[in-house]
């Protein structure tokens, strides 16, 4: 196993376009570390990048203590995941697993190797061996009976994790992983990450993932790293960049509901003055940083807000959708300025068309600065 | 029109069809078993058809058969050689060479691709005639004349219409495939041979049909470059047959010459006909 290093990595397509831009990273030997971003966010890319399926326009990219710019996908010591499996169809999943390996056999001739990748040739000893490490990988993820099936015999789940399993084979320093479960659906979804996470720790490996869906990387990262327009807006633990998102696009990007957000203006007192005559008194001591006239946007996640009687309220409207989701209930109330999603205890009684108020737990709410590139303003 | 009705008049209509196109090949091999007499008379008409021989004669086809060529047995013999040598070797070519050359243009970004790709598309465009003078020409220069190389070397650069079909063919397996067996370590030329290659069957499968085919019932790139009675293929044999033997009183031979020159295509047409139809969609619908 080993770490992998990027040093202000970055990629310009032919054209002028900048997928990546200056990214910077130190993923430590063992650590499982996801790339999350929307759609076109560079998160793949990078990926791509480490994997030696993209070249690099700038920076360097470490694997251990190896530079490997310049060093072809084969020879990185890498495997890899892909969205869509990537499974041989004509081959049996048996050989699907030892078809690397068959292809790193030493070969004499350069010629002999280009078409050699079948048992034939191959010492008893190397048969032995890749037969021993196919019999292992299979059974770690429960696919012996499924080794002479062909891949469009299997399910989604079982060529998932033919697809892992082909990694596994190959005993690589890094695992890269580009999008493995979104074919997947929610149910398979659920248990390919506690499959995944449970691989992470037998196998102690070094593992990139890439997902559009924060859900699943919170789940699965030791350490994220959420993207936008190829440059990192942030990395860290799931915990830290939930509490602590360092900017307005990394707080609406992680949580689910998103969190609200309200644009408005400090005045006198740390009142904060809104459209639709919202006015909310901030603590004073939470952000001292804060003066009149400071253009800010409050966020509040859905979670910190809960139905109020119309004495203590922030924001009042009619509940549009009322969604039941068993031990809770998520509502989005909208009036003519704005709407706010809450997460609230199921039991309320509260049906769509019913007029309801909110009221927010402000010790948990956060505050992003309009004038500074909407970064998080720290607390006390 | 009731729909019984209408799937009636469908019915005989594909019936009146399969006859009309049948009956040729049906009457050859009438005529290829009938007695010598019988077939003269048939052949020559007046009234007679054949839709089935008065009595099977078997020896017909023996008797063709060695008279064939100038040695009795051994002109054929050569000629079933020649045949079987240059079209599997040509079709062994045309499979190798069009599919290397389509998984390049679908895969292999380098400058110049698309320029390239529609020069090779305008290649289609040349009529044969045109070409045929400058290529005997470039062959006699090398001293290729009387041996099977001009028939069998092209074969090994492609034909334009096959790489179009592998290309489009192989435009729609996904990228991933190729990169995932980059990282297990294969070059572009493994790539093609281990991956690539079986995935792209069904084209395969046309291709080498329609190559087989063609190949084996060429007449005119036989008769440009190959002289020597031992050179000669099964379709040059068969007219010096039809020149020596052409009258009437001689049909039933040179039936039965026509139909063993023809067996191997109508039993390799039937045998892949699942492929052949499968290869002729798989342009279509992403499979």
């Amino acid at each position: 196993m080993a770490g992998v290093r990027l040093e202000s990595v970055g990629k310009t397509y032919p054209g002028g376009v900048r997928a990546v831009d200056g990214v910077s990273l130190d993923i430590s030997d063992g650590e499982f570390i996801v790339l999350v971003g929307p759609s076109g966010c560079g998160k793949s890319t990078t990926l791509r990048m480490i994997a030696g399926l993209e070249s690099i326009t700038d920076g360097d990219i470490f694997i251990g203590d190896r530079r490997v710019n310049d060093v072809a996908a084969r020879d990185r010591d890498i495997a890899m995941v892909f969205q869509d499996y990537a499974l041989y169809p004509h081959m049996s999943v048996g050989r699907n697993l030892s078809f690397g390996l068959l292809r790193r056999r030493r070969h004499a001739s350069r010629i002999k190797a280009v078409f050699s990748s079948s048992y034939r040739g191959a010492s008893r000893k190397e048969r032995l061996d890749i037969q021993s490490r196919v019999n292992e990988a299979a059974v770690v993820l429960g696919l012996e009976d499924l080794l002479d099936r062909r891949p469009r015999e299997l399910s989604g789940g079982q060529r998932q994790r033919v697809a892992l399993g082909r990694a596994i084979v190959r005993d690589p320093s890094v695992f890269l992983l580009d999008e493995p479960l979104s074919n997947l659906d929610a149910k398979l979804r659920g248990e390919m990450r506690t499959e995944l996470r449970r691989l992470h720790r037998q196998l102690g490996a070094t593992m990139v993932h890439v997902t559009h869906d924060q859900e699943e990387a919170m789940t699965l990262g030791d350490r994220l790293l959420v993207m936008k327009d190829g440059v990192v807006q942030q990395g860290g633990p799931p915990a830290q960049l939930y509490e602590q998102p360092a900017n307005r696009f990394v707080a609406s990007f992680i949580g689910t509901p998103e969190m609200n957000f309200i644009e408005g203006v400090i005045e006198d007192g740390l009142m904060f003055k809104a459209d639709g005559e919202v006015r909310i008194q901030l603590p004073k001591d939470r952000w001292p940083s804060l003066s009149v006239g400071q253009q800010i946007t409050l966020g509040i996640r859905p979670e910190h807000l809960e139905l109020a009687s119309d004495g203590d309220a922030m924001f009042t409207g009619e509940a549009d959708v009322v969604e039941q989701l068993g031990d809770r209930t998520d509502v989005i109330l909208a009036n003519d300025h704005r709407r706010m999603t809450a997460r609230i205890a199921s039991g309320s009684g509260l049906r769509e068309g019913d007029s309801a108020s909110l009221r927010a737990d402000l010790s948990q709410a956060h505050v992003f600065a309009v004038d500074d590139g909407e970064n998080r303003i720290a607390t006390k | 029109m009731p729909r019984w009705t209408g799937r009636i008049f469908v019915g005989v209509l594909l019936v009146a069809v399969t006859v009309a196109m049948l009956f040729p090949l049906w009457w050859m091999l009438v005529i290829s078993l009938e007695s010598p007499d019988r077939a003269a008379a048939v052949a020559e008409g007046g009234g007679t058809i054949a839709v089935w021989p008065e009595s099977i004669h078997w020896s017909n086809y023996s008797e063709a058969l060695k008279q064939v060529g100038s040695e009795p047995w051994q002109g054929f013999l050569d000629a079933l050689a020649n045949s079987i040598v240059i079209t599997v070797l040509v079709v062994v070519g045309t499979v190798l060479s069009s599919s290397l050359v389509g998984f390049a243009f679908a895969r292999i970004r380098f400058r110049g691709r698309g320029l390239l790709f529609l020069i090779m598309l305008a290649t289609m465009m040349l009529p044969a005639q045109v070409t045929m003078i400058p290529l005997f020409l470039v062959f006699r220069s090398l001293g290729w004349i009387d041996t099977i190389l001009p028939l069998v070397i092209p074969a090994f650069f492609g034909s334009a219409f096959f790489i179009f079909m592998y290309r489009q063919f192989i435009a729609q397996i996904s990228e991933s495939l190729i990169e995932a067996a980059r990282i297990d370590g294969y070059g572009m030329l493994g790539i093609w041979w281990r991956i690539i290659l079986p995935m792209c069957t069904p084209v395969t499968a046309i291709t080498a049909i329609f190559t087989f085919i063609f190949v084996w019932n060429d007449f005119l790139g036989p008769l440009i470059y190959l002289h020597s009675d031992d050179q000669s293929t099964l379709a040059l044999a068969l007219n010096s047959f039809r020149n020596q033997y052409g009258g009437l009183e001689n049909v039933h031979l040179l039936m039965a010459v026509s139909v063993v020159t023809m067996i191997p295509c109508v039993v390799l047409f039937f045998a892949a006909q699942r492929a052949f139809v499968e290869g002729i969609g798989s342009g279509a619908v992403k499979g």
